[in-house]
């Protein structure tokens, strides 16, 4: 597939999700440096994300695998791949264990490395089930409140309060 | 904090003193955290972005030495309040932009600021004037070990500090120095600079991030990799690029005076010429001209002029921080209008001081 803007092969698939109707664009590297310049996010030095992701998935998946893909939720805070895949940004603290297989080569390609060396929280680490067991509460509420459960509501957040004040 | 006050201020990137301060404007270090108990913001309900705006409130209040800093609803300010904080580089756009319960706490010299609910729960953010990423270090990471005394950050064993963003996960650190760069601009150098700069993975970025346009020639250098190297390795990359950013700058600015001294002389007092005496006009040109006058007085070709006038000028003439002082709304062409008038009064010559003509300008 050629360049949406010139000859040369486009090596970046994007879809645009800004305006109601996905648009999707087709580019070369140069254009799609031009474009994702423009698109960026104002506070950050963002090296795209959009661009590596597509970049990584177009060499890795079939476009079978990557419908799969994207299909795959968060049991957490129910992010689906699909979505993280369109916005850039993960929905809670363990995205990063349930979509690591897709993460781990997209974090490389960012970083170049996979393991943290810098500041460690001086404190240790309280058991983490506990802090994603509060996670996946909190978006009980929030299901419950819409579903207009108040009961269920009322005791998911007894729950919450338990959990937080264990020692 | 009233906004009002703040506005007649120069704030602490503009201030013009510290190491390099000709060249180099600013150090600003700003760290990514979340709390390991709530989901991300995308997927954040209104009442879990309340709650953690108030625990961070409860936070910033507990600490003692703290209790000086102003803590701002971003919320409930008016869309120029707003657009203030982000020409001062206290918040960013996004939070500006974003909808629901979000904050910034400010310290009263401005050189820390910490945002709320923005891409990630927690933005740090510390800023000096000049070169002197060492310090800002040292103030961020004592800010940040005092926040992680009440709270418990989303931390990986792996993968450090977790974030909104693959991009920032690791460190959850971008360091930025701000630099001024005229001479590499005009002798056309600037984007073999930066492709070279790219090549190590340094990102560059104009003024307030915006796409490549950099505004006034202002320029900000910062990393890309947060993962696999410690805060001070990356600071180390940052402050070994940096001089050699501030060498070429110099040598371009070197080479403009002595092989075209008459038209570089030319273009700094046409940019004073019309500042001077402009009726109207448009923020963009005032960066651009304020940006040939500030080289002319760093070269000596402007004897008249101070250097932390001139940085005053560059935040004061940004549309809100106008409005602010002139205390009234104003739409772009009652700006532009404004504008040139507040520039007269600061920058003509002659007078005693810019009292004396301010009352003869209309």
């Amino acid at each position: 597939m050629k360049c949406q803007h010139c000859e040369k092969p486009a090596t970046f698939h994007i879809t645009e999700l800004a305006d109601s109707i996905p648009e999707e664009l087709h580019l070369c590297e140069e254009h799609a440096r031009v474009y994702l310049m423009q698109a960026d996010e104002p506070d950050e030095a963002n090296p795209s994300i959009a661009g590596a992701l597509a970049q990584q998935l177009k060499i890795s998946q079939t476009a079978d695998e990557l419908s799969q893909l994207d299909k795959q939720q968060c049991p957490i805070c129910q992010i689906s791949f699909y979505e993280f895949r369109h916005v850039g940004r993960l929905g809670c603290p363990h995205d990063y264990e349930c979509f690591d297989q897709q993460l781990e080569p997209l974090i490389l390609n960012i970083h170049g490395d996979n393991a943290h060396v810098g500041k460690q929280p001086r404190r240790g680490q309280p058991g983490s089930n506990r802090q994603t067991e509060l996670i996946r509460l909190r978006r009980q509420i929030e299901e419950a409140v819409g579903k207009e459960d108040y009961e269920l509501a009322s005791e998911l957040r007894d729950q919450i309060q338990h959990l937080e004040e264990e020692p | 904090m009233d906004l009002a006050t703040l506005a007649q201020q120069c704030g602490e990137w503009l201030r013009g003193s510290g190491p390099e301060s000709d060249i180099v404007i600013s150090s600003r270090i700003r760290l990514a955290r979340n709390f390991s108990d709530f989901p991300f913001i995308r997927k954040c309900s209104p009442q879990d972005r309340s709650t953690i705006e108030q625990r961070l409130r409860d936070t910033i209040d507990s600490i003692s030495q703290w209790s000086n800093v102003s803590y701002i609803d971003v919320d409930a300010l008016n869309d120029v309040d707003q657009q203030f904080l982000v020409e001062r580089q206290l918040i960013s756009r996004e939070l500006a932009d974003a909808s629901d319960a979000r904050a910034v706490a400010i310290d009263p010299s401005e050189q820390f600021s910490l945002m709320i609910n923005e891409e990630d729960h927690l933005r740090i953010q510390v800023m000096k004037s000049g070169l002197d990423l060492a310090a800002v270090w040292d103030q961020i990471d004592g800010i940040d070990d005092q926040i992680e005394e009440v709270v418990n950050y989303a931390f990986h064993p792996t993968l450090g500090y977790l974030t909104a963003c693959p991009t920032n996960v690791g460190t959850g650190m971008r360091v930025s120095v701000m630099l001024h760069l005229p001479a590499l601009v005009i002798t056309r150098q600037i984007d073999k600079v930066f492709r070279s700069l790219q090549k190590i993975s340094l990102a560059v970025r104009g003024l307030y991030g915006e796409g490549s346009q950099a505004m006034g020639d202002f320029y900000q250098i910062s990393n890309q990799i947060t993962l696999g190297r410690s805060e001070q390795d990356l600071i180390s990359q940052i402050n070994e690029v940096i001089p050699v950013m501030i060498d070429y700058e110099r040598k371009a600015r070197q080479f403009l005076v002595s092989e075209s001294q008459q038209d570089l002389h030319d273009r700094v007092s046409r940019a004073y010429g019309i500042l001077c005496t402009a009726k109207t006009i448009s923020s963009e040109e005032t960066m651009h001209l304020l940006s040939s006058l500030r080289m002319g007085v760093n070269l000596g070709l402007i004897d008249d002029l101070e250097i932390p006038t001139i940085n005053k000028l560059f935040i004061h003439t940004q549309p809100a921080h106008l409005q602010k002082i002139s205390g009234s709304e104003l739409d772009t062409a009652d700006r532009n209008i404004e504008r040139a008038h507040y520039l007269q009064k600061h920058l003509r010559r002659g007078s005693d001081d810019g009292e004396s003509d301010s009352g003869e300008q209309n």
